[in-house]
Parts: C-alpha cells; sequence; structure tokens
C-alpha cells in the first residue's frame, strides 16, 4: 500500500467567530499530485496556510510520519514541507540567486550544504531564473516571478509541495509552462497538493481532487473521475470546454 | 581643522549606532532606544574590569540568561528533548557563570588591552538576544508603537540597573595608542585612528555579512518581506536574537572606541545613542548609506557648535531633525503600515 504523506483529519480554522474551514479532511499520498479547487472565498488558501502553520487550527495533521498537533513554520519546513503562496513573497530588492540560496536556509542551517548543486537543477528546470541570476527578483514579470517561488521552494528539497494558485494572473502559455513543470516535479517524487481556480488544468495534471466549498469538502475522488461529474462540469468547468469536446468525441 | 578631526572621530561612532539602529528597526520593526545603553555598558565594564573589579553587568547577564531560561526551557525540552534544553542552559546560565568564575579567580585587571576588550564583548554582547528574548519576543508582532513603548521601558531599565552597577560616577579607560601623528597643520591622536579605522572596518565586515553569507542574506530577507522568509523557515525570533545581537556587538564596541576619549557615566548611553537616532532618521530608518553620512555630519556639527555655542550644542544638533523631518514628510508619500 502507498503511504500517506500528508493526512489531514477534521481540520477547523476560524477567523474570530467566523468560521473560515470546517471539518476538513484530505489526503495526500506519495508522489501523488492532490488538487484542491473551489470559488473564491471556499478557504483553499486557508487549508494551505493551516497546514503549514500560518494560521492556528484545530483538528489532526499528520505529515510524513508524525502527528503535528501545533504546525509551526520552522519546524514544517524542516520536516519537508513547502508552501509557495499566493503572493509568492518573494524578497523583491534581492537578486534571482540570493532569493535561491533563502530557499534553501533551513537545510543550511541542519548542515546539509548542497545548496550549489540544487540550484544547479532548479536551473535545469527554469532555464530562464538562470539567465537572470543576477537581477532584482521585484523586476521580473509575473511568470518568471512565479518560476523564481517555485524555484525558490525547490530549494528546500522538499518532500511535499503545496502551491496557492501557481497560475494566477498568467498568460495562458506561461500557465501551461507552469503546470508542465508541476508534472516534471511528479516525475521526480515530489508530492503536490495544489490548489487552483484554473479547475481544467488542475483536474487534468492531478491524481485525486478535492471540492472546497463554503470551508467544507464538497466533494473528493479521483481527478479523472471529478473531471467527468457533472456538478463540477457546470460549476467549475463551464458547458463550453470540455463538456462540449466529449459530446464532439462520443458524437463521432 | 581640529574640530572638524573632532567630529569625524565622533561621527563615526554615531555613524556605527545609526546602522545598528535602521538594521534593529529594518529586520524588527523596533525603534531601540536602548541602543546607547550598550555603548554605556561596554565602556563601563571595560573601565571595571581595568579597575581590577567584577563588572555588575556580568550579574545581569547571568540574571537575563536565567529567565531566558525559565521561558525557554520547557519549551526546549518539549521540542528538542534533553539535547536542546542542555544548549539552553549552557548559553544562558553556565557561560555566564564561567565569566563570572573567570572574573573573579583570574587577576583579569593585569591582562593587556585588547583581552580586555574581548572580555567586555563577551560579557555585554550576549545581553542582545537575551534581551530581545525576554523583553520583545512576546510582543514581535505587536504594533511599531507597542514596540517603541517597550523600548523605553528596557531603557529606562538599562539606565537604572547601570546606576546601580557603576555608580554615579564617570569613567574613563586608557587609551589603545598614545601615538600622535602630525599630518600638515594638524595633529591626529592615535586614539581618533583607532575609532575611525576600526568603524570604517565593521562597516565593510556588516557589509560583507550582509551581502555574503546566508544569514546575513537571511536578515536582509526578513526586512524585506517578513511572511517570505518565514516560510523559508527563518524564524522572526531567530533574525531578531541575530539582530540584537549584531546591535549588542555594535554598541559596546562604540563604546570601549569611546570610553578613551571622553569620560562616560551610567546615563551617558541615552544622549551618544539619540545622537546615533538623528543620523538614523536622516537616512529615513531606511538607508544605511544616508545614515553613515548624517552621522558625520551630526559629529560634525556637534564639534563646530561645542566651540562656539557651547551651551547650545545639544539644541543645535537635535534641532537638525526638525528640516530633515519636514523635508521628508514633504518629498515621501505617506505608506500605511501594512502589517
Amino acid at each position: 500500500m502507498m503511504a500517506n504523506i500528508l493526512e489531514v483529519k477534521d481540520l477547523c480554522v476560524s477567523y474570530g467567530k467566523v468560521e473560515a474551514l470546517h471539518n476538513a479532511n484530505l489526503t495526500v499520498g506519495e508522489g501523488q499530485i492532490v488538487t484542491v479547487i473551489g470559488p473564491n472565498g471556499a478557504g483553499k488558501t486557508t487549508l494551505l496556510s493551516a497546514i503549514m502553520g500560518v494560521l492556528p487550527s484545530r483538528g489532526e495533521i499528520t505529515f510524513d510520519g508524525a502527528v503535528e498537533r501545533v504546525p509551526e513554520v520552522e519546524r514544517m519546513v524542516s520536516r519537508g514541507m513547502n508552501l509557495v503562496p499566493e503572493k509568492r513573497e518573494l524578497f523583491g530588492e534581492m537578486s534571482v540567486e540570493d532569493n535561491l540560496v533563502l530557499g534553501a536556509f533551513q537545510r543550511y542551517r541542519m548542515g546539509l550544504r548542497d545548496h550549489a548543486g540544487t540550484m544547479e537543477e532548479v536551473y535545469a528546470l527554469f532555464p530562464r531564473l538562470k539567465e537572470r541570476r543576477s537581477q532584482m527578483a521585484g523586476t521580473l514579470s509575473g511568470g518568471e516571478r512565479q518560476m523564481l517561488a517555485v524555484g525558490r521552494a525547490l530549494m528546500a528539497r522538499p518532500k511535499l509541495l503545496m502551491l496557492d494558485e501557481p497560475s494566477l494572473g498568467l498568460a495562458p502559455l506561461i500557465v501551461r509552462e507552469i503546470f508542465r513543470i508541476i508534472g516534471e516535479l511528479r516525475k521526480r517524487g515530489v508530492s503536490i497538493l495544489l490548489v487552483e481556480q484554473n479547475a481544467r488544468a488542475a483536474l487534468q495534471v492531478a491524481d485525486e481532487a478535492y471540492v472546497l466549498e463554503t470551508g467544507e469538502v464538497a466533494m473528493s475522488g479521483p481527478a479523472r473521475q471529478l473531471a467527468d461529474d457533472p456538478r463540477v462540469i457546470e460549476a467549475y468547468l463551464g458547458l463550453g470546454g470540455k463538456h462540449q469536446d466529449r459530446l464532439a468525441v462520443t458524437g463521432e | 581643522m581640529l574640530l572638524g578631526q573632532d567630529g569625524v572621530t565622533n561621527g563615526a561612532i554615531y555613524a556605527l549606532l545609526a546602522l545598528a539602529l535602521v538594521l534593529v528597526f529594518a529586520v524588527t520593526r523596533v525603534i531601540f532606544i536602548p541602543q546607547g545603553e550598550f555603548v554605556a555598558y561596554g565602556a563601563l565594564t571595560l573601565a571595571m574590569i581595568e579597575a581590577g573589579r567584577l563588572p555588575g553587568t556580568v550579574w545581569l547577564l547571568l540574571a537575563a540568561g536565567v529567565l531566558v531560561v525559565a521561558l525557554d526551557g520547557l519549551d526546549a525540552l518539549r521540542r528538542g528533548g534533553v539535547g536542546r534544553l542542555m544548549k539552553v542552559v549552557g548559553w544562558n546560565i553556565v557561560y555566564p557563570l564561567a565569566l563570572v568564575a573567570l572574573m573573579r579567580f583570574v587577576p583579569t585587571d593585569t591582562w593587556p588591552l585588547a583581552a580586555k576588550v574581548a572580555l567586555t564583548m563577551a560579557v555585554v554582547v550576549p545581553l542582545g538576544p537575551m534581551i530581545y528574548r525576554v523583553a520583545y519576543q512576546p510582543v514581535a508582532e505587536a504594533s511599531v508603537l507597542i514596540l517603541l513603548i517597550v523600548s523605553v521601558a528596557v531603557h529606562v531599565a538599562m539606565v537604572g540597573l547601570a546606576l546601580l552597577f557603576f555608580g554615579a560616577e564617570g569613567s574613563r579607560t586608557s587609551a589603545f595608542s598614545d601615538a600622535s601623528f602630525t599630518v600638515g597643520p594638524m595633529m591626529v591622536s592615535g586614539q581618533s585612528l583607532w575609532v575611525i579605522g576600526t568603524s570604517l572596518a565593521l562597516i565593510v565586515a556588516l557589509a560583507l555579512f550582509f551581502g555574503r553569507t546566508i544569514y546575513g542574506k537571511a536578515l536582509r530577507a526578513t526586512a524585506i518581506n517578513r511572511a517570505g522568509a518565514r516560510l523559508m523557515g527563518i524564524s522572526p525570533a531567530l533574525a531578531g536574537r541575530l539582530t540584537f545581537m549584531l546591535a549588542a556587538l555594535i554598541g559596546a564596541l562604540s563604546g570601549v572606541l569611546i570610553a578613551p576619549i571622553a569620560t562616560i557615566y551610567y546615563d551617558t548611553g541615552f544622549l551618544i545613542g539619540l545622537k546615533g537616532f538623528v543620523a538614523a532618521i536622516i537616512g529615513g530608518l531606511a538607508s544605511y548609506p544616508i545614515a553613515a553620512l548624517g552621522a558625520i555630519l551630526v559629529g560634525v556639527l556637534e564639534a563646530f557648535s561645542s566651540f562656539w555655542a557651547s551651551a547650545y550644542k545639544e539644541v543645535i544638533v537635535f534641532t537638525l531633525i526638525i528640516p530633515v523631518l519636514v523635508w521628508r514628510s514633504l518629498t515621501s508619500h505617506h505608506v500605511e503600515e501594512d502589517e
């Protein structure tokens, strides 16, 4: 049986009296890509922040075989979990290379000084970053920033990479590139928890999928199955796209 | 010319303090009023070591260490087991005790000056991170104003303790060098050269630290984007302790440098710190080079005004801040605090 890298049980997060996440359950298997889709304000970002320990939460989070009662960011990073937040949170007035080096900070602290090698791997994945290595991060284009944010997270050699809306605000061509890289990362054995508004692309690349609505998991199952579910199609994929494609295929 | 030389010497000290203030503010958003106290602590601790007495600062170090262990001990034990606890105890209790023992049983007053300076630094510098842990870390996420209020409290406490440790008498220490040189029409004292040289060396060392080492970069990253730095595993607590250690190092070293050329009283630090603060404000608490230049300006202005209008020298120096603030508020757009 495949081991699970992440298990989330009955996770609740409240902002004051407002409950943003209610009894969420979620599992990420080792080497899998799991996506969480859902409309704005459904609690997707809240879910990632709570798992990472940025936000206080109730519930049980098991990461890499050990229960984290009170997840704490620094500890989660040192155990191999990394979050690429929606706002990227790059170090704008520092060079691309410095941003990458800092991605390996926690490993460096733990005495694993292999960041030079990891950086070559990241550059191989994102040749564009290598071209711009000495440029300030704040001067990069949107797509390059996203690449840098992902590259910086990869510098920590994560076991689980959590991506929050990696395609947000990017041109379609760049979005395709980002999803290609997500697929590439899976081949390298990185487990990925992907939060996306771009449901079509997310369901295509993912193994498992969850639909989050108003703070609760509304649906879950294999990504392919969800992509065919009429409710998902209607709410997230739209009638114009895949549904039509499918009709066309069956019509032949 | 003599005044100018005096001004540049003092300015070099103010520059160091201004850099420390900018650094502390950028990384932790703390306006570090007690920066000057480290100057007094450094100078007076060295003076007491020279006099062959046990400086009270080492007891403060022990007391602060005990507090840190009380705050962190249980947490360390829970998280990292006995090993981590021993590390916390070692740094915060065993280390101060070792210093006490060393000073009590070894006649440190006969040591060469450099060793005495090193000993002073060993006593004063660890106070920085300990003060951060005890006073600031519990309220690290609070607003700038609350952090400022904490700073005032720390300042008052440190001045009071300084009076207790060192008494109301001022002290001077022996000069690093009695040499003096004649350059053209000017007499340059060896101590001035020491001050300026050490300041420059420290500034270069700081620049290298922030530009080349991963810990320096981590501090810069925290100053630029706190949330992003956290996600890299750079904890605000680590950044805060490291920053305060640098601030204490700069303060104590400034104190050691200035002690032979000025009589330091228990409360002198505040005034010196304030002048560094004026310089830091000239740089908008953000720009290191402008803060350093501002510090030289403050030093020179102070030297000349003490000659021509000595009763008003402090007034003139601190009045400098008003046009700077007016100019700053006119030229810069108001930025909402976004944290």
